[in-house]
């Protein structure tokens, strides 16, 4: 991180349970303002768990988390997302029973300190296959699709940081591709992004650092080399 | 080896998405056979297929030769098939020796008994099932105030407790801490070389996976691209470049080296 | 038949399915949102009328005729809706999270609430409002008449489906709840006010629900059994449309309006059986209506619902026995009043025991449960008066028909689970009452059947008492028994988990039937004992009201216990038989302890000791500086 930015996102021992089975143990990282960072690590290494656990989607006790040097912790999800942080989960959650047009809908809220909101029309260049099915059902359209359908909805509440989990995951190589240019256009925009990946090569080509998750824990932090590497042992 | 358990070109699709393609496997009394893949490419459709959650829209899967294909689970573990669940089940409100002891007294078909008192039925038996996984000492706690890993012990004590011949296993060291996960591998593959019991197991942890398995299925897109010995699956170009990537290579290599020292490999 | 007769009965029905689908459509918005069965929904109808009727008399004497009926009915709309936000705020927020008993049994307590509040404020009497300027007259159909309001109905339903459609699908509002009704968390982690939604979403189903009480004043007064007639009626619509969907609401309702218009031609005495047969060959087919998506709702009854189970203590033996025979000297003790109160909680004390075998042990949410008890009433009655056996014989009979009943049905039921079980049970029950209600020739209709009096030897009211806390006291312990036995495990494994109870060879659903059969039995045991208790039953003995006590009682004495139950119906029907003659207002009472219990005590009487009771072991450790 560069010295003298303020973190956008500190977590720092960051617990969480589901039930009885610990997914999550002593978690901390950082996120400074325009930063894309990779969170890495295999499928069950508790990436989702840490975003949703940032999120206040699942329950968790950290000895810190503050976003905008704000306390989140126990906040209410929505007033979470209302400071200015985005999610798009794993699993896509479109509402595939809405159109397009009203996925965005759903997802707008205004931006704050003046900044140009993020319209349809705008995301719509940003995504031009989304342009072409604006009055389509969600549910009509392909898995990569959905995907940008996705972000587009999570950039429509103008988000400072957005958190991105696995993005590429079950997408044709082609779609990862356009993936990777919507996650660099989001930087252009100052977005920060925290992006989980299990895929090296992905995270490599947009990321500017990365923190290494493994069972749970914090295993690496650095480069990407470095924490792949870190990772493998 | 003769083939206990075995799926012959199994298929589903969910609408228009084809799950699992033709999927075909044998597993030999003894055998740890793991089935492993990224996310979505059929491993939980295929293990629901073999374990009876799930019909099969085209193939059969076998039993000693006897066509099992879309029974109930119920009927699955009368015939001598156990298993466990990614996220641990368990009866909550019994003792960790009631738990096991359901068992038992469904495979002695008891469960329709309505006079006699189940507390002392088959408590031997069961204490002894819960000595095998280590856990004779919680047999009288509540279940519901064990450590998750322990949960795991138990919930591997109710799946042996019938004498089953196959046993599945869902992702098997979910939720477990690093040490945890290899006891509990190892526990599972001594007790499966002891009673030779065929064992499938999915597995997110290639560590688990290359450790202990004796043979490996690689699913992708719902169709087997590899099988074979964890060597040959780990030098395979299409499995690392689908799934296994660097990482996963590294890992299972180092799994590989160590069982190397631990036990001079496989039988 | 007249084909005009029958055009004009398809009218007739028609006109009635826009009525059911103007409450039924909030119930299920709601629901689609909120994920709570709102029980108190026909209240909110009921309110409506009596608000319409009353305000529309003072509205069209100040504002002329056709702007004050019409403003009195949207005054009343609108008022119901304000009164539903109330009802969001104030409660439903409190309860989101818990098991849709609870949401059920809470939200019933404000119907009894209401009913009591318009008792108090209005009276008994039924009010009669005007009929709508200019809708008056009659239109000629096929040289029939056919009254002009009812046409105005017939177009409403179309008309308020197209609205809703609008709002839903133009407004920002709308667009929300229906993403919240797909996916309510993630609407929230994109920064939409769950609350606010929620409690706007409250203030569209209750203002629905008001509209469609107020147009109902022009055909018919408002009184004060309007809300279990029409709630009963919205949660079949609802069920066979598929929970939370509008249109499928509306296209249930068309279904079931024209049913009923055409099925009263047909069966007569039956056409409420017609209806919900309906619903339940819908369920079992489309187990989540026709419209509905396939996603589990309600996860049973939850943690304060199940039963664990611990060998006695000596203590606890002793006190066991030493309420055995306190029950044994009651007559000693009390007057001939204080033994018929104490032969009736007896009675209770099984009805609410057989519940706990299929919620607490069996973990299904079972609304129904005055089904059994009715059923073993009316046989027991029938036996004595159509076929002339002895009560001796009649009371055998009583369990078997009920069990016999339960079998049936329940292997319906337990095809189901969560909140579609307990609607389908709910409906059960209501069967039931619409026979002995509607089959006037056999059951006696609403004025039942009179004059079943025990056998000579067992007239005396003390020599019953004894007869009823022998075999309800034996059935009792039988059923404690079962819970011991194997069975009871395995039912109770079936709860815990059935995935793990499937996988160890336990046949769930089976379990679950056998042991719904079983509770059946010991509550119709229950009921032909309350026959010969009055010598005369009608159909409450199967109403919704019954079933609701039940669960009180269940919930009141604590259901992780095995003794919970017997207690819960000894402090409840201590209470009612208490506060009774005090005040005519003992369904206010019951609700407020419905929801102090709901809201304060969720394990009941008994938990709540088991909970002390733990706490003072842990301290006692605590001290010996032992492990927990």
């Amino acid at each position: 991180m560069s010295a003298g930015t303020t973190p956008l996102l500190v977590v720092e021992g960051l617990d969480a349970a589901y039930g009885r089975a610990r997914v999550l143990f002593d978690v901390s990282l950082e996120i400074a303002a325009g930063e894309v960072v990779a969170l890495m690590g295999r499928n069950g290494a508790g990436k989702s768990t840490t975003l949703k656990a940032v999120l206040g989607l699942v329950p968790a006790k950290a000895r810190r988390l503050t976003f905008l040097d704000r306390s989140i912790a126990g906040l209410a999800p929505h007033r979470i997302a209302r400071l200015g942080l985005g999610w798009v989960p794993e699993e896509r959650r479109i509402f595939t029973e809405l159109t397009v047009a009203e996925n965005l809908e759903v997802g707008r809220r205004p931006a704050p300190d003046g900044r140009a909101p993020w319209t349809p029309e705008r995301l719509f260049a940003l995504f031009p296959n989304l342009a072409e099915m604006r009055g389509r059902r969600a549910d009509a359209m392909s898995g990569g699709e959905q995907q940008m359908l996705a972000i587009a909805r999570t950039l429509m509440g103008n988000p400072s940081l957005v958190l991105l989990d696995e993005p590429s995951e079950g997408l044709a190589p082609v779609i990862v591709e356009q993936m990777a240019d919507a996650v660099r256009a989001m930087k252009q925009e100052g977005i920060a992004v925290l992006l989980s990946e299990q895929t090296a090569a992905f995270a490599a080509a947009v990321s500017d650092r990365a923190y290494g998750l493994a069972r749970g824990e914090i295993r690496a932090s650095g480069t990407l080399d470095a924490v792949s590497a870190a990772l493998a042992v | 080896m003769s083939a206990l358990l075995e799926a012959r070109g199994l298929s589903k699709r969910f609408g228009g998405v084809v799950a699992a393609d033709a999927v075909s496997f044998s597993l030999a009394p003894g055998e740890m056979l793991a089935m492993i893949g990224p996310n979505g490419a059929g491993k939980s459709t295929t293990f629901a297929m073999v374990g009876g959650q799930l019909a099969p829209d085209s193939g059969r899967v076998l039993l000693d030769g006897a066509d099992v294909t879309g029974l109930s689970p119920a009927a699955l573990f009368r015939r001598g098939i156990g298993r466990t669940f990614q996220v641990a089940q368990t009866f909550a409100t019994m003792t960790v020796c009631e738990n096991v002891q359901m068992a038992l007294l469904s495979a002695a078909g008891e469960v329709f008994g309505l006079w006699r008192t189940a507390r002392a039925r088959h408590r031997e038996a069961a204490l002894e099932a819960l000595a095998r996984v280590g856990m004779a000492q919680a047999a009288d706690r509540p279940t519901a105030t064990l450590a998750y890993g322990d949960v795991k012990r138990v919930e591997l004590a109710i799946a042996l407790a019938a004498r089953p011949r196959v046993l599945l296993m869902d992702e098997p060291t979910a939720g477990m801490a690093a040490q945890e996960r290899a006891e509990l591998m190892a526990l599972v593959r001594t007790i499966a070389r002891e009673r030779a019991i065929g064992v499938l197991f999915t597995e997110h942890d290639m560590g688990a996976v290359f450790a202990h398995a004796d043979r490996i299925l690689v699913l992708v897109r719902g169709e087997i691209v590899a099988a074979g010995a964890p060597e040959a699956v780990r030098e395979d170009a299409r499995v690392r470049a689908a799934y296994l990537g660097e990482t996963g290579a590294r890992t299972a290599a180092q799994a590989l080296d160590a069982r190397e020292t631990h036990d001079g490999g496989r039988p | 038949m007249d084909p005009a007769f029958l055009v004009i009965q398809g009218l007739n029905g028609l006109a009635s399915a826009s009525s059911l689908f103007l409450i039924a459509s909030g119930l299920t918005l709601v629901f689609g949102v909120t994920r709570i069965v709102n029980f108190a929904h026909g209240s909110l109808t009921m309110l409506g009328a009596y608000a319409a009727a009353l305000l529309a008399p003072l509205a069209m004497a100040s504002l002329g005729k056709p702007l004050g009926f019409w403003t009195a009915i949207a005054v009343a709309a609108i008022a119901v809706g304000l009164l539903g936000v109330l009802i969001e705020i104030v409660l439903l927020r409190r309860i989101y999270r818990a098991p849709e008993l609870f949401q059920l049994l809470a939200t019933f307590a404000l119907v009894l609430i209401i009913q009591d509040l318009v008792i108090l404020t209005i009276g008994p009497q039924d009010v009669l409002g005007p009929r709508a300027p200019g809708l008056t007259g009659f239109v000629e159909i096929f040289g029939r008449r056919f009254p002009l309001y009812e046409l105005f109905l017939i177009a409403v339903g179309p008309i308020v489906l197209g609205l809703l459609w609008l709002l839903l699908t133009r407004t920002r509002f709308g667009i929300l709840v229906r993403a919240a009704t797909q996916d309510r968390e993630m609407v929230g982690a994109l920064g939409v006010d769950q609350a606010r939604l929620f409690t706007g979403t409250l203030f569209l189903g209750a203002f629905l629900a008001g509209l469609g009480g107020a147009l109902q004043i022009p055909r018919a007064p408002a009184n004060t059994e309007m809300d279990l007639a029409l709630i009963a009626e919205a949660f079949v619509v609802t069920v066979i449309g598929g929970m939370g969907s509008v249109t499928g609401a509306f296209l249930a309702a068309i279904l079931i309006g024209v049913l009923q218009a055409y099925g009263i031609l047909i069966f007569p005495e039956i056409t409420l059986v017609v209806v919900f047969l309906l619903m339940a060959i819908v369920l079992v087919v489309r187990p989540y209506g026709l419209l509905g998506k396939p996603e589990p709702i309600g996860a049973g009854p939850g943690a304060a619902f199940a039963l664990t189970l611990r060998p006695w203590t000596g203590v606890e033996n002793a006190l066991a026995i030493l309420g055995i025979l306190a029950l044994a000297a009651a007559p000693l003790l009390l007057d001939a009043y204080g033994v018929t109160v104490a032969t009736e909680a007896v009675i209770l004390a099984l009805v609410a025991f057989s519940l706990h075998l299929i919620i607490g042990v069996g973990g299904l949410v079972s609304f129904g449960h005055a089904a059994w008890f009715g059923l073993g009433a009316y046989g027991a009655a029938l036996a004595v008066k159509s076929l002339s056996i002895p009560m001796e014989a009649a009371l055998a009979l009583a369990p078997l028909v009920a069990g016999l009943g339960a079998a049936l049905f329940g292997a319906f039921v337990v095809r189901l689970s969560g909140i579609y079980l307990a609607m389908l049970t709910l409906a059960v029950a209501q069967i039931l009452y619409a026979v002995a209600f509607q089959w006037v020739e056999v059951t006696g209709g609403d004025n039942g059947i009179v004059g079943v009096w025990p056998a000579d030897w067992a007239s005396g009211r003390i020599v019953y008492f004894y007869l009823v806390l022998a075999l309800a006291g034996a059935a009792i312990l039988a059923l404690r028994r079962i819970m011991y036995a194997p069975f009871g495990y395995a039912l109770r494994a079936a709860r815990d988990s059935a995935l793990r109870a499937e996988a160890i060879g336990i046949a769930v659903r089976r379990t679950r039937w056998l042991a719904f059969a079983l509770s059946g039995a010991a509550a119709g045991l229950a009921g032909g004992l309350w026959t010969f208790l009055k010598g005369a039953i009608d159909p409450t003995v199967l109403s919704i009201p019954v079933s609701v006590d039940a669960l009180a009682m269940l919930l009141l004495g604590g259901a992780q216990t095995v003794i919970g139950p017997i207690v819960g119906a000894g402090l409840l029907h201590m209470m009612e038989d208490q506060t009774m003659p005090l005040t005519d207002y003992w369904r206010l009472v019951l609700g407020l302890v419905l929801l102090a219990i709901v809201l304060l005590a969720p394990r009941g009487v008994v938990g709540a000791i088991e909970a002390l009771r733990e706490a003072r072991r842990d301290e006692t450790r605590a001290a010996k500086g032992a492990p927990p």
